[in-house]
């Protein structure tokens, strides 16, 4: 029998007993639909953090950190004078060891570093439009390089002279600005209060609106490097050098063009000097560990409902055996060799899995596209850019030949007896 | 002297063992020549069955050897037996062993899609023997819907479909009528007469083994008696 043969047959036998097959479909349905939607959870959020990576950091650049002598004991530490509040990213109460300009020399001359910025710690008490309500405001240091995800407005600049901020879609109003273009080149006051608690102001040019999104804030505003050195200024008023000149972390630059291999080997280079240092990538690696994970546990689920589903195959195979006991037995009794009775019956179980596998993820395809855009509309309409459930091509297509194979190997056990039939048996009379 | 198509020489075929052994075939020699029809015939349990089964390489003697053309069959193994048992042989079953739900053409050219003929072929030797059959014109008909008659008229043509040299017959009157099963006998001697297709025909219908050139009676294991035909 050839090959093509066997496959028509078996296509034909699958839809001979149509209420079987579609009940062992619908099962197998049921696990592909669930898988699909599950990975494409994963697709769409993965997506969404890649797409808003420039709005977290700059690609070119590694987050520097001084390693704490003493980061692995547990119980009470010593006391360190260098250790500094951690700057975000740590749980509250986190400290680190504090960079000095010392360590900002060193880093800066480690080969591949192209320059170091330490990151100004900087806590503005409130801001202020013209003589209107003061807001407390959470405000960071913008690294040369971000991009910002924008409602409008441009980004930052951290060449220019000129005091820029960027604020937060939740301040425009609040800060009795009409609109989010109508807030562009306003400008607003913050509120600093210096070592001494002597209040001063400075002034700020609105720039930009950004968007809430993953790497923002949404009570944040971000400053150019400008008036991220004034307001430094103004609060540390009255503070010696050594006292000033304490920073959390610092930005270290490399250049654009460094492979993976090159960021490596700075890492280590860093590492060795003391140091620990993060690209933005890592950072949102972490972020996409816990993503896949919690992905992978909604699959092992999808999975146990493919696994119930085979055992439907196994089943639904075993009585199709059963009922052409003769057909086998005649078949073979006219010559078709038994690994051809084992691929008929095999290619019918995959063909039963493509068809569940198949009408699963089309389906999932269209209720998740729906979902997601719905959702998108209302519960996410702050997240701009999120689409909750994506689907790529290369997983479903996986997920198909996954379901396949599953269903292969469901048939090989009906598959097997109708392949040791004996003819004799099988065509004897009642 | 010519070979002979089929040849058992001393075969015996025993199932089971020790004291449970139950010897169905305790010795059977005999030959069919090309051409010829013959009868096997015997009650329920005989033994006839079995015979058949080794004669149509279903099934291996436990003892003695069956010849085809000449040669020892047990040198046939794997695809060579398949192949062997695709090209020569062609069966009539009393039930008839058709795929209901599939047309009539389908179950017809089964023999030759095993043999992993092309499609376009399949179908025109297919409704050449159901045309010989006088069936063309329920090709396309489900199987199941055919009468008995149809039916076995229908199974020998999927005998017929891939030019065997040797067509079974086991019992192919046992379901019909006896006018019906008149006409079948009468399609299967025509077929021995015209075509030169060796018959093999195991029934317990005496009527039916006086037609053939040869009987062949099996008791309890063993050959009893041969004997040609004096009249048809």
């Amino acid at each position: 029998m050839r090959t093509i043969d066997v496959i028509g047959t078996a296509i034909d036998n699958s839809f001979r007993s149509k209420l079987r097959t579609t009940l062992t479909v619908i099962a197998i349905f049921i696990g592909a639909f669930t898988l699909t939607i599950t990975n494409g959870l994963g697709t769409g959020i993965n997506n969404y953090i890649n797409n808003t990576v420039a709005a977290i950091g700059a690609q070119d650049v590694l987050t520097v950190t001084k390693v704490a002598t003493d980061a692995t004991t547990t119980g009470p530490k010593k006391y360190n004078p260098d250790l500094v509040a951690a700057s975000g990213g740590g749980r509250p109460g986190t400290t680190v060891q504090a960079l000095t300009p010392s360590d900002i020399t060193t880093i800066t001359n480690l080969t591949g570093v192209k320059s170091v910025q330490p990151t100004l710690s900087i806590s503005p008490g409130y801001i202020q439009n013209g003589s209107g309500t003061k807001y407390t405001v959470t405000a960071i240091g913008a690294v040369p390089g971000i991009t910002l995800q924008l409602a409008s407005g441009s980004q930052l600049s951290s060449t220019s002279s000129q005091s820029q901020v960027v604020l937060a879609k939740s301040y425009v109003r609040a800060l009795g600005l009409s609109s989010n273009s109508a807030a562009i080149g306003a400008t607003v006051k913050i509120g600093v209060t210096d070592a001494a608690r002597n209040s001063s102001t400075i002034d700020a040019t609105v720039v930009g609106i950004s968007e809430a999104s993953l790497g923002a804030i949404a009570d944040a505003a971000t400053t150019n490097s400008a008036l991220t050195q004034k307001l430094f200024d103004a609060q540390t008023v009255g503070l010696t050098g050594a006292a000033k000149d304490r920073f959390s972390q610092a930005s270290v630059r490399f250049a654009g063009s460094a492979s993976e291999a090159e960021v490596t080997k700075l890492k280590e280079r860093l590492t060795k000097a003391g140091y620990s240092g993060q690209t933005v990538a890592d950072q949102i690696g972490t972020f996409k560990t816990v993503i896949d994970v919690i992905v992978l546990v909604l699959n092992a689920f999808a999975v146990i409902a493919l696994l119930a589903a085979s055992f439907g195959i196994v089943n639904t195979l075993l009585m199709s055996v059963q009922e052409r006991t003769r057909e086998i037995g005649l078949m073979k009794a006219m010559g078709m060799s038994g690994s051809k009775v084992f691929g008929l019956f095999s290619f019918e179980a995959v063909f039963i899995g493509f068809l569940g596998s198949a009408i699963g993820a089309a389906v999932a395809i269209l209720v998740g596209s729906g979902v997601s855009a719905a959702l998108s509309g209302s519960v996410f309409s702050d997240l701009p850019g999120l689409t909750l459930i994506a689907f790529s091509p290369a997983s479903i297509a996986l997920i198909i030949i996954i379901v396949m194979a599953i269903a292969f190997v469901a048939g090989t056990l009906p598959a097997a007896k109708a392949a040791r039939q004996d003819p004799i048996e099988s065509l004897r009379y009642e | 002297m010519p070979v002979p198509i089929l040849a058992a020489r001393d075969v015996t075929k025993f199932y089971g063992k020790g004291a449970g052994r139950f010897d169905a075939l305790k010795g059977v020699s005999l030959e069919i020549f090309e051409g010829e029809s013959v009868a096997i015939v015997g009650k329920s349990g005989s033994g006839k069955s079995t015979l058949m089964h080794l004669l149509a390489l279903l099934d291996r003697p436990s003892g003695g050897s069956i010849e085809l053309s000449g040669s020892d069959a047990v040198l046939l193994t794997g695809t060579t037996l398949n192949t062997t048992r695709n090209r020569t042989f062609g069966f009539v079953f009393q039930q008839f062993f058709l795929t209901g739900g599939a047309s009539v053409l389908e179950n017809v050219i089964l023999p030759l899609k095993i043999a992993g003929i092309g499609s376009r072929e399949r179908k025109r030797r297919g409704l050449e023997a159901l045309a010989a059959l006088e069936l063309e014109d329920k090709a396309s008909n489900r199987a199941s819907n055919l009468s008995g008659g149809q039916k076995q008229r229908a199974v020998i043509a999927r005998a017929l479909v891939n030019n065997p040299r040797i067509i079974f017959a086991d019992e192919p009157t046992g379901n019909l009528d006896t006018a019906t099963g008149a006409v079948v006998e009468d399609i299967l001697f025509a077929l021995n007469r015209d075509k030169g297709i060796t018959l093999i025909v195991v029934t317990h219908d005496e009527d039916l083994a006086a037609r053939c050139d040869r009987r062949i009676y099996i008791r309890d294991g063993l050959v009893v008696s041969t004997g040609s035909a004096v009249a048809a």
